[in-house]
């Protein structure tokens, strides 16, 4: 545990001082989620009516961004070899890269969503369901996503594949997240759709962090 | 995890059992056994691509095996690489310094003795501790080879593995280099390492690849 937090917190640091990636991700989110009204139109229910999906699908092709960095910087210099040596199993490796991107990229992406939503003229009531979901949400694509990292490390032009393997993954993410806040917009309970979307997080937490080191164990041999 | 002078000593030290490795078809050694018994140092000498490096891979456990087996005081390394890992410390050819952090959080690292003034002296051995506060990225390349090497100490691990360890260090930072070598092997710990400049390492068995 004492070993996972000091790489947790070597993670963090590095990313905080080049806080590019981070930035970079929260930007395309929140440039993207801009464009929409001018390509649609500023009509207020229009755009209301389409906000839980505009939101949904920014969140995740932000999420993308620093993905392929992940693992490739500690492979490119070496550092990787260091940390599959330390002692501490690539499955708490892969958990603490997971914890990093949810930290640098998840988090950040559900505090901006609530301005970015209101500006969409999301009712304010579906508020609350729509970054609750987010937040699972985004646990969901960390997970997946640094899963997908570890997979394609050291696949020439990795970054071109990450997408493709992270959003079929990413689909019953999106159609649970978007559903909970539609059915709030319909005056229904959302309960059932972000119990679903517990699920697939729970799944995905399951799956992840030994689909992740066993991909490295690859990677590095 | 305190600094760990006599940790995992050993009683065997490092055998290997009729070892191979190929990439695709092409087998780059086959058949090579050999031992490193504890206070040892063996020397993997051979011309460029003769697996020299990856040898030491498969020695720590990062690469696996193509053929035979590698035994650590008679038991099998792959049986628990993480533990494998614990006992042994890798410099490999590329550094595993970042950067984006400074000369002393470079050493921060999991595995690694954690008190300040074992980092410190550490730093002081290779002479980096005027820079600790100083970002890794401004080192030369010698200086980021002799971060690496600061490394290795912090590590306390009994088997050393050293891919060309003295590429980019000055002739002073080489001389420290077989002082603390020496000293790891005083203490009982093994070395195999790869070189093609002379290492001041003292007696040492060779093993040539062909």
């Amino acid at each position: 545990m004492k070993n996972f937090l000091l790489l947790l917190r070597r993670d963090l640091r590095i990313a905080y001082r080049q806080g590019t990636d981070t930035l970079a991700a929260l930007l395309f989110f929140v440039v993207a989620g801009s464009l929409f009204p001018l390509a649609i139109g500023p009509d207020p229910a229009t755009l209301g009516r389409l906000a839980p999906g505009i939101v949904w699908i920014a969140a995740l092709l932000a999420a993308l961004l620093p993905l392929e960095r992940l693992f490739a910087a500690d492979l490119e210099d070496g550092a990787l070899d260091q940390l599959a040596l330390s002692g501490l199993p690539l499955s708490a490796l892969i958990g603490a890269k997971i914890a990093v991107h949810w930290l640098t990229t998840g988090l950040p992406l559900v505090f901006i969503a609530a301005p970015l939503s209101l500006m969409l003229a999301l009712r304010a009531e579906a508020l609350g369901v729509l970054l609750l979901g987010l937040v699972m949400g985004t646990l969901a694509l960390s997970l997946f996503g640094t899963m997908a990292s570890a997979i394609l490390l050291g696949a020439r032009r990795g970054g071109v594949l990450m997408p493709l393997l992270v959003l079929p993954l990413a689909v019953p993410v999106l159609i649970f997240g978007t559903a909970a806040v539609d059915a709030v917009q319909w005056g229904l309970s959302p309960a059932a759709h972000l119990a679903l979307l517990l699920a697939v997080l729970l799944l995905a937490a399951l799956i992840a962090p030994w689909a992740g080191a066993a991909a490295l164990r690859a990677a590095l041999g | 995890m305190e600094p760990k002078e006599a940790a995992g000593a050993s009683r065997e030290g490092l055998a290997a059992v009729e070892l191979g490795f190929r990439r695709d078809e092409r087998w780059i050694f086959r058949g090579l056994s050999f031992t490193v018994a504890p206070g040892e140092a063996l020397l993997v000498r051979g011309r460029n691509g003769a697996g020299k490096s990856t040898l030491l891979r498969l020695l720590a456990g990062l690469a696996r095996p193509a053929g035979g087996r590698i035994l650590w005081d008679g038991a099998e390394i792959g049986a628990d690489l993480a533990a494998h890992g614990t006992r042994l410390a890798y410099l490999g050819h590329l550094d595993g310094v970042k950067g984006a952090l400074s000369v002393e959080d470079n050493l921060l690292l999991p595995g690694l003795a954690q008190s300040a003034a074992a980092r410190r002296e550490a730093l002081r051995t290779f002479g980096l501790l005027p820079f600790a506060a100083f970002p890794a990225r401004f080192l030369s390349a010698g200086q980021k080879r002799r971060l690496a090497l600061a490394r290795l100490l912090l590590k306390g691990a009994v088997l050393w593995l050293l891919d060309e360890p003295g590429t980019g260090l000055d002739a002073a930072s080489l001389a420290r280099l077989g002082e603390v070598c020496a000293a790891h092997r005083a203490r009982g710990g093994l070395i195999v390492a790869t070189t093609h400049q002379p290492l001041p390492l003292g007696p040492v068995r060779e093993l040539a690849l062909a």
